[in-house]
């Protein structure tokens, strides 16, 4: 039991990103109304995406641009790998916020269609009018 | 990194996201979203990804919560669950 | 259903937390993630490619694939949105107009008449309310500087945090607080739809055409280097020129699909009135 709680307190903030990866899932699966299900899934998204942006980060390093770069004197000096934090899952999150918002726009426009045919967003019913009709 | 921050902000973010999809209200749930967009911004911010700060804040913030409330309002607002 | 959801997210979230046992302690700088192509990134990134802010060398440069696929996402995302709502209604009835200077409502019996001056004039619609001159003032006075901040961020992605997604994003909610401050009407007479889907496209033109100008002046695609026979730039920058051309590309792509799937939203699809 100690040894669960010391692993916790070192790792807290993977056990943050998984409980709040689990309520996103938990609301995709799990509640009835398409806009709910629509905001769980961008819940998992980010949740996701700030996992991946937290592995990028090294102790005592600054951000990912070059100091002293504008002028043009960086270029004679060498960069060191350590005193600057990985830029490269950066650049993979950065097209997936994109994705996920183009997905939201359609998702969305997909909602409005579904309204308009069945007047309601709750599953339960739609179920039941898709199949009347 | 300042770790205070950090764990303030996580555990804000949670209360957000569980607050977004339990209100009964839709236009709560879509200013909620906007709210942990915001949080989410700050906690990269906060992790040295200026970027992907930069970006979420004008995507997630900005435009994505005015499409959901765009929808909200084209559709209903109510919800029983 | 929401006991098999819980029951689902317990056994889910419990094996993801077992899990985290290997993985490194956060903040390493010898984990996994940073060896193999990183370092390389980081030391070379500006020497080869005369960008500092190595997010967006890598981005449009080293893996600039990838980015002119994700354009091309978004434009399937916008045609997807026009495609799915857009709908023509014709006008049965007559419409009502109301002069604001003075109040008086003017109504237009006869479907196909229209006003010459609609200046003066506004529509009033099913969900009409009376525009606030507070906002109508502070949107007019805000709406260039955004735009040029627009500008500023998609030109400076080299050198400060920005690029061409958020300069393009920036520029589109501009546009959109002028179809939420004024009407979406006025909005759409700015910019029209057809101008927007002309955009849309010239944006991955421009992305995809630099890629095919490099391979024909005889390099790979996306080989920025082959660009010093057209453009009179020395060969130290030239990999940074065409990675602001792309950027640029990007920009107009994303600001027309953010326009589009707003006023399609808002409005259903009709065009005629907004929120």
């Amino acid at each position: 039991m100690p040894d669960l709680l010391t692993e916790i307190v070192n790792k807290y903030n993977y056990w943050l990103y998984i409980i709040l990866m689990m309520i996103g899932l938990y609301a995709m699966i799990a509640k009835n109304n398409l806009i709910k299900k629509l905001v769980g899934m961008n819940i998992f998204q980010t949740a996701i995406i700030l996992f991946f942006i937290s592995m990028g980060y090294k102790d005592n390093a600054t951000i990912p641009i070059i100091m002293g770069g504008h002028g043009g004197e960086a270029a004679h000096k060498t960069i060191e790998a350590s005193q600057y934090i990985n830029p490269l899952p950066h650049v993979l999150m950065l097209t997936a916020i994109v994705v996920s918002v183009a997905t939201l726009g359609v998702a969305l426009a997909l909602i409005i269609l579904i309204y308009q045919r069945y007047q309601t967003l709750e599953e339960d019913e739609l179920r039941m009018r898709v199949k009347q009709k | 990194m300042h770790w205070p921050i950090d764990l303030i902000i996580l555990t804000l973010v949670i209360f957000c996201a569980i607050a977004a999809i339990s209100v009964k209200d839709l236009l709560s749930t879509a200013i909620l979203f906007g709210a942990y967009s915001f949080m989410m911004c700050l906690l990269w911010a906060n992790m040295g990804a200026v970027d992907v700060a930069f970006t979420e804040a004008s995507v997630g913030a900005g435009v994505s919560s005015v499409f959901v409330i765009a929808a909200v309002f084209r559709t209903t607002r109510r919800t029983k669950d | 259903m929401k006991q098999l959801g819980l029951i689902i997210v317990i056994i889910c979230g419990g094996l993801l937390l077992y899990a985290t046992q290997d993985f490194p302690a956060w903040g390493d700088p010898t984990a996994p993630v940073h060896t193999h192509l990183s370092p390389h990134f980081i030391t070379e990134g500006l020497h080869e490619t005369g960008a500092p802010n190595l997010v967006t060398a890598v981005l449009a440069d080293y893996r600039g694939y990838d980015t002119m696929f994700e354009t091309v996402v978004v434009f399937c995302a916008g045609i997807a949105c026009i495609l799915l709502l857009r709908t023509f209604v014709q006008r049965t009835r007559g419409r009502e107009y109301r002069h604001t200077p003075t109040g008086v409502v003017l109504h237009i019996q006869d479907p196909d008449k229209d006003l010459n001056n609609p200046r003066e004039f506004e529509l009033i619609d099913n969900m009409w309310v009376p525009h606030d001159l507070i906002i109508k003032t502070v949107s007019r006075m805000l709406i260039p500087f955004i735009q040029i901040f627009a500008l500023y961020v998609v030109a400076h992605g080299d050198f400060s945090p920005g690029g061409g997604f958020q300069g393009g994003v920036i520029f589109g909610a501009s546009l959109i607080l002028l179809a939420l401050s004024f009407d979406l009407r006025s909005s759409l007479r700015r910019i029209s739809e057809k101008m927007l889907g002309i955009l849309s496209a010239l944006g991955v033109i421009i992305y995809s055409g630099i890629g095919i100008a490099c391979m024909l002046l005889g390099g790979n695609f996306l080989d920025y280097g082959r660009l010093t026979a057209i453009l009179p730039v020395d060969p130290d920058h030239i990999r940074a020129m065409g990675m602001l051309g792309v950027e640029i590309g990007v920009g107009f792509a994303v600001m027309a699909v953010m326009v589009i799937i707003y006023t399609n939203i808002a409005s259903q699809g009709r065009h005629q009135q907004g929120l």
